[in-house]
């Protein structure tokens, strides 16, 4: 075992100071709309808004010795093995995570963090979201120091278990993917989103008291537009029609609009580098991220493309691991890319692409007859119950009822696709599935990395002889879907042979 | 192992364990059709003979099904466990990937002497695979072989 470049510390330390302001800064806007609300409410009780004042300064005040007793009492300790926190004011809570267990360490600024030169470090261990170790905040130096600290000691801890091929790659960074602007406007394009319409509209309607009319009633509409509007309904039909596309030409532009803002905030300066350990990727336009993850923690890979921008040669990749990203259980490496462009992050990650010399399977033609069948029987139903409400009140034309009917035709079509363009494969080292039609998606597992094989069967698969097969990946699902019994069983027992022939502890 | 290798099937006592613990979910919905029944809203028997006949057979007949389909297979490194009755499930548990085992006895378990096996993956899907119905016996000496089986030198 290699000695610690630096003797290992043992002094206790406290997070910056200054984050106690940021936090109290991010609190007051939350605080924000209970505030706005409480002056709504109390707008009309003169004096006694005059009474909550010194009220809410007590509250102030005591809300911010608690944070700063909290900030007091929250120490961290790096120490030989593991990292040490120790909180809570009343209860104290002591947790320690040994460097072997922490699988990234992510740093991230939000844009007042930036202005201030600090960073929220978060230790990744794979226990996902609320249990995850958080140190908020800490200098800019202090973040990057405890991520070097943790990967040294980490690589100690292998290097004391045998595990010494990991040292062998090579010291410089080297720019795996990297995003232009220009290429981050073509993404944006394809990010095309009316999300902001919806709130809008969820807005106004939490809202609508704050307005100074009722924005659901529509006789009052009406009324607004016979004073100045009255013009517009005197146009005729052809100011109409011009009205509606500039409606619709104005819809689309908030949609492309609203894609462009979320991928510029969220992608901006992306890039993807290979380091001696692993990969690291830094985004973000606001919010800085800067993501380490070990090369040997990817347990799978999932490239995945758009209904759209797929006829334009756009793809996407993304590493499963037991890490999360930002909430989403996989890291996103390169979000909009050309396939070519994938394949050296896939090779250093220690996979090969799927390709389509692969000796390529389809899903059993039964399980999608059944499949088919199935759509058409439950849309059959639906018609028939439209069919009888409709004849019984006469609301409507029972005709309605061909509606369902009509939407089983496309669906049973879809499974013929799906029967086409789904597949899957199993080479010497990995399990291939491909899913969906218009928007593929790939998973590529690596055979050892898997953690479980079962065969699943319902009763109709049982009696039609066919089964899905689910793979236990850590950090993502595995599934493949409908193939024959046989198949399915062949290709177990071949995984289970990968996997029984790897202890896991050697590899993760 | 292979797919050929006959189940093992679990313990006797788990029927009776299982129509314990059916006959007690039961109970809540006899005594509503009782309810039911002594309101007198339909003529006589229109609740509590479907609500009886139902409870006999999940009661008596269910389980003794559900324990025909299931079973396991203890392998040289691996553990198969089956299940289920309409929806089959056959799972396959390499010894080399298991995290944790579990050893745990219900209170109606306790009385007949059975235990609950669960060996616990990193995998999302099959986090936990558990086989219940062993004798307490048996599930701790199948705990012991697997752990032993667990190559801690790297844990």
């Amino acid at each position: 075992m290699s000695e610690p470049a630096d003797p290992p510390e043992t002094g206790e330390r406290r997070t910056e100071p200054t984050g106690l302001l940021l936090r109290a800064i991010g609190g007051l806007r939350q605080l924000v709309p209970a505030i706005v609300a409480m002056v709504l409410v109390l707008r009309d009780e003169g004096p006694w808004l005059l009474a909550a004042v010194p009220l809410a300064f007590v509250l102030l005040g005591a809300s911010v010795f608690v944070a700063w007793l909290q900030w007091h009492r929250l120490t961290y300790r790096v120490g030989t093995e593991d990292i040490r926190v120790e909180s809570g004011v009343l209860s104290r809570a002591a947790r320690s995570v040994p460097y072997e267990r922490i699988q990234d360490v992510s740093l991230e600024q939000g844009p007042l963090a930036r202005v201030f030169g600090l960073v929220e470090v978060r230790f990744e261990t794979g226990a996902g979201g609320k249990d995850e170790l958080k140190l908020a905040y800490l200098k800019a130096a202090e973040g990057e120091r405890l991520r070097e600290v943790v990967r040294e000691r980490r690589d100690d801890a292998a290097a004391a278990a045998g595990e010494t091929e990991a040292h062998a790659a090579e010291p410089a960074a080297e720019v795996l993917f990297a995003m232009a602007p220009r290429r981050l406007v073509t993404f944006g394009l394809f990010e095309f989103s009316l999300a902001v319409v919806a709130v809008a509209a969820g807005a106004v309607q939490q809202f609508d008291f704050l307005l100074p009319f009722d924005p659901w009633d529509f006789d009052e509409w009406q009324e607004r537009l016979a004073g100045p509007g009255a013009w517009l309904s005197g146009l005729g039909r052809t100011a109409q029609i011009v009205g509606g596309i500039i409606a619709a030409g104005s819809l689309l532009l908030v949609g492309f609009a609203t894609g462009l803002v979320r991928t510029f905030l969220r992608d901006w300066g992306f890039t993807l580098e290979r380091t001696a350990k692993g990969f690291r990727r830094r985004r973000g336009l606001l919010t800085r991220t800067d993501v380490v993850m070990p090369a040997h923690r990817v347990q799978a890979l999932v490239f995945g493309t758009g209904i759209l921008r797929r006829r334009f040669g756009w793809h996407g990749l993304k590493f499963v691991s037991l890490a999360q990203d930002a909430g989403a259980s996989s890291h996103d490496v390169a979000p909009f890319a050309r396939w070519h462009e994938l394949d050296p992050i896939a090779r250093a990650a220690g996979f090969a692409m799927p390709t389509e010399d692969l000796d390529w399977h389809r899903a059993g033609a039964r399980y999608r007859i059944d499949s088919a069948l199935l759509a058409g029987l439950i849309a059959g139903g639906i018609a028939l119950a439209v069919l009888v409400a409709l004849s019984a009140t006469g609301a409507a034309s029972p005709l309605l009822a061909l509606i369902p009917l009509a939407i089983a035709l496309p669906l049973a079509a879809w499974q013929w696709f799906l029967w086409r363009f789904e597949r899957h494969t199993l080479d010497d080292a990995q399990v291939y599935a491909r899913h969906g039609w218009l928007a593929t998606r790939t998973d590529v597992a690596s055979r050892i990395k898997l953690h479980s094989a079962e065969i699943a069967q319902g009763p109709i698969a049982r009696r039609r002889g066919y089964a899905t097969l689910h793979l236990g990946l850590a950090g993502g699902k595995l599934a493949i879907e409908g193939i024959p019994l046989t198949r399915a069983r062949e290709l177990r027992t071949a995984i289970l042979r990968s996997i029984t022939a790897q202890d896991f502890s050697r590899i993760n | 192992m292979d797919e050929s290798d006959a189940l093992t099937p679990l313990h006797p006592n788990h029927v009776k364990a299982m129509r314990v613990a059916t006959l007690l979910a039961a109970v809540p919905f006899v005594i509503g059709a009782l309810v039911l029944e002594v309101a007198g809203l339909l003529p006589t028997g229109v609740f509590i003979v479907p609500v009886l006949l139902a409870a006999v057979l999940i009661v008596i007949r269910a389980p003794m099904r559900r324990y025909m389909a299931r079973g396991y297979v203890m392998g040289e490194d691996r553990l198969r466990v089956v299940r289920g009755l309409w929806f089959r499930s056959d799972t396959v548990v390499p010894f080399g990937r298991v995290q944790h085992i579990d050893v745990h006895q219900g209170p109606i378990e306790r009385a007949y002497g059975l235990a609950t096996l669960t060996l616990h993956t990193a995998g999302s899907h099959n986090a936990s695979v558990s086989l219940p119905g062993l004798a307490d016996a048996d599930a701790r000496a199948m705990r012991e072989t697997i752990r032993a089986q667990i190559r801690r030198d790297t844990m």
